[in-house]
């Protein structure tokens, strides 16, 4: 008789924890430039190469390489770069914040700036973004939201548009195609879907863009958003930020070992690009690849975008308890800004002294919308909403029994 | 014109569907099939696949699209198949759907109705038996309708879909074709010829927070809603009882003047309903009497309710809080 084979479980391990130098082979990259771009209206299941590579445009000497390079000049390129310097800027000035105690807490997106900012650049007026808490970029990227609103939002005050209902970073801008932020993960991502069905319902023209992060893709929506979009061939970006941790979770864990996460979507009759997301230029044009096939009836695209949170999770985290304290510095994939910059300063159209320059106007302006937010009341300056407003928005009129409770606060027993 | 509750339900969502293009209905076998009751029989074919579709089996999913398309500006009627089936969508519902316009202090929000029937008497087991509302009447956010009867239902339903708050809307399944009254050894009674099986076939409305006096009375007030609704009117009538049975209708947010206004009354109240007792939507009802009337109340406020096990298959008449059980309380409560 054969002996028995004793069962062993399998848990995941990150390739480095603190002390030890991670070694990230496990990413499989490309080399920039060699990847294929198929036609936009290649069949899902022929994309399947494209979820197991990973789509690079920028050389490591900052040069464009291959088939998904596309010449939209140096001037969206500049207006990308300095939205993500702002946005660089913007987060440095809010964990400041956090610390002096003016806001509650924040959570920066240092290291994925590219993803956001690139692909708010791609979409049109009218789409509508369905974003995790990581996707300030979205914001930030565009001339016509408020960085003073932004800030009193996270200040809670009583200029916070949202009226102290929600945790910092849970924007909601209707009117700049950013979705209101939930802090239950995943829950965004069939939603987007739902726009999404809505507007071909409709013979609308606009798309929708769900996001989410590696961690969050293991919960229910998640996969349930990749069938649904598949099934009514919904007009959507579906964009996965791989960012190698969930708070202290390893993408491993969130089943990331060994296949990719781009590779649930041609699973599910959907067409998948593995993509860099610290290369502006590879975000760009795999951005506009998925928003061209959602608006030619082509249906949704799953993109993974490559990237490394390079700060904590958020300011409650300290991420040297569970990773090597220079993991971003080795980070292969590099830094989204400096990587532009070296492209743009290639072509002559940027150097280090207006990358300076810019730096610190932008820092000035964050600075100045800072004080000026501050001016509204912070949540420890106590001004904030009337905390009879608490009563408002639960439904779209006050029912008796909020407004009898509402009397109750106020002290009005009956 | 006559209609059962299912022929009035279809004729809610085609009325709706007809006046708003923005009302779209789906879910599993909602379209070409028309629902495992018949909720949506014709639908697809009147108003096309674009409106009107099947959903794949996952109830977050149909949720969720449902509130992404809300937020579009849809107004989504779907169908979860049977109560017992929320649970997957219960974050959808619980976290986003009631809570979407206070969240973002309404820049979006959420009107979109969930259709789900619920309650026993079908021999459908603990899976397709619940009565699940207590579960939504704790949430911030939610309304929760319960019709017992076509022409509320039909009413109902359309007030809901025109309501721009976020609505579970429970479908006692077990009127579906007739007045139950929970005496099923009895030969099932057919809608036909009931006066609220009189339904209008155009569009009309009848208001969320407002409840009906069913039964007028002078004994004691009876609580209820749905299915047992007739089941305290068998009891008023083995008991003898002049019990002023209150349909509640609109579940929460609740017509409370209507429930005080009676309990004041009569000065005796039984509460009664086929969902699980404890932390059961009556131990809120009591609580509210006992706060507004107690000292009106002559006697304790009875609770008649399913037991507190799951909704057994073969003992479905021995769960079931019928007639028998109603009429005791309303005694005990004479007695006091």
């Amino acid at each position: 008789m054969k002996d028995k084979q004793v069962l062993r479980l399998h848990v995941p391990e990150p390739s480095g924890r603190p002390g030890d130098k991670t070694d990230f082979t496990y990413l499989h990259l490309s080399p920039a430039g060699v990847v294929r771009r198929p036609p936009v209206d290649a069949t899902p299941s022929s994309t399947s190469d494209l979820a197991y590579s990973l789509i690079r445009v920028l050389d490591d000497e900052g040069q464009a390489q291959g088939p998904w390079a596309t010449d939209i000049g140096t001037e969206p390129l500049r207006a990308g770069l300095r939205a993500m310097i702002k946005t660089r800027a913007y987060d440095a000035r809010m964990l400041i914040a956090q610390r002096q105690k003016k806001i509650s807490f924040y959570m920066q997106c240092l290291g994925e700036e590219a993803i956001a900012v690139a692909q708010a650049q791609a979409l049109r007026e009218g789409d509508m973004h369905f974003p995790s808490y990581r996707q300030q970029g979205l914001l930030l990227a565009r001339d016509d939201v408020d960085l003073v609103e932004m800030i009193c939002q996270l200040m809670s005050n009583e200029k916070d548009p949202i009226k102290g209902r929600q945790l910092p970073v849970m924007y909601s801008y209707k009117r700049a195609g950013f979705f209101s932020i939930s802090g239950n993960l995943a829950t965004q991502f069939i939603q987007a879907v739902g726009w999404a069905m809505a507007s071909a319902i409709k013979g609308d023209s606009r798309i929708a863009s769900a996001w989410i992060g590696d961690g969050a893709t293991a919960e229910s929506d998640f996969h349930t958003a990749l069938t649904f979009a598949h099934v009514y061939r919904a007009p959507v970006i579906m964009n996965v930020v791989n960012n190698q941790w969930a708070i202290s979770t390893f993408q491993s864990i969130a089943g990331g070992e060994a296949t990719t996460f781009a590779a649930r979507g041609v699973g599910c009759g959907i067409a998948s690009l593995r993509v860099d997301g610290n290369d502006f230029l590879a975000v760009y044009a795999a951005s506009c690849w998925a928003a061209e096939r959602a608006r030619n009836n082509q249906g949704p695209t799953l993109i993974e975008w490559v990237t490394y949170r390079g700060g904590a999770h958020s300011t409650s985290d300290d991420p040297s308890r569970y990773r090597p304290a220079d993991d971003w510095a080795q980070y292969p994939l590099g830094d989204p800004i400096t990587r532009l910059a070296q492209h743009l300063e290639r072509l002559g159209a940027w150097s280090a002294q207006e990358q300076e320059a810019t730096r610190k106007e932008l820092d000035a302006e964050v600075g100045a919308a800072l004080k000026k937010a501050e001016s509204y009341g912070t949540l420890s300056g106590g001004r904030m909403a009337d905390a009879a407003t608490m009563f408002d928005d639960v439904f779209e009129s006050v029912p008796a029994h909020l407004q009898t409770q509402r009397r109750q606060l106020l002290g009005n027993q009956r | 014109m006559q209609m059962t509750m299912i022929q009035a339900l279809r004729s809610a969502m085609d009325v709706m569907l007809g006046r708003d293009d923005n009302v779209v209905v789906y879910g599993q076998d909602v379209g070409y099939f028309g629902g495992v009751f018949r909720c949506t029989e014709g639908l697809q074919a009147k108003y096309g696949k674009s409106r009107v579709f099947d959903a794949p089996i996952s109830e977050g999913g149909i949720v969720g699209t449902a509130i992404g398309m809300a937020a579009y500006g849809l107004r989504p009627v779907v169908e979860v198949q049977f109560a017992d089936y929320f649970y997957p969508a219960c974050d959808q519902i619980v976290s986003e759907a009631a809570r979407l316009r206070y969240r973002s202090a309404a820049d979006f929000t959420a009107p979109l109705t969930i259709r789900m029937p619920c309650g026993g008497g079908i021999y459908g087991g603990q899976t397709h038996s619940q009565s699940p509302e207590a579960l939504f009447t704790h949430v911030s956010g939610l309304r929760t309708v319960m019709p017992s009867n076509p022409y509320d239902a039909k009413g109902l339903l359309i007030a809901c879909i025109e309501n721009n708050d976020p609505v579970i809307f429970l479908e006692p399944k077990r009127l579906y074709n007739g007045p139950f009254d929970g005496q099923h050894d009895k030969p099932a009674v057919p809608w036909k010829d009931h006066p609220q099986a009189e339904v209008p076939e155009g569009h009309y409305t009848v208001p969320l927070d407002s409840a009906s006096v069913f039964r007028p009375g002078s004994a004691l007030t009876v609580l209820t809603y749905g299915t047992m609704v007739y089941v305290s009117q068998a009891a008023a009538a083995q008991s003898g009882i002049d019990a002023e049975i209150i349909d509640l209708r609109s579940i929460w947010p609740l017509d409370l003047d209507t429930v005080i206004a009676s309990v004041k009354k009569t000065r005796r109240c039984v509460v009664v309903h086929e969902a699980t007792r404890t932390s059961g939507f009556g131990a809120e009802l009591a609580a509210l009497v006992q706060e507004h009337c107690f000292y009106h109340l002559e006697a304790p406020i009875e609770r008649v309710t399913g037991w507190d096990t799951p909704y057994p298959h073969a003992q479905e008449w021995a769960y079931f809080p019928g007639p028998a059980r109603v009429a005791a309380a309303m005694q005990r409560s004479m007695e006091a």
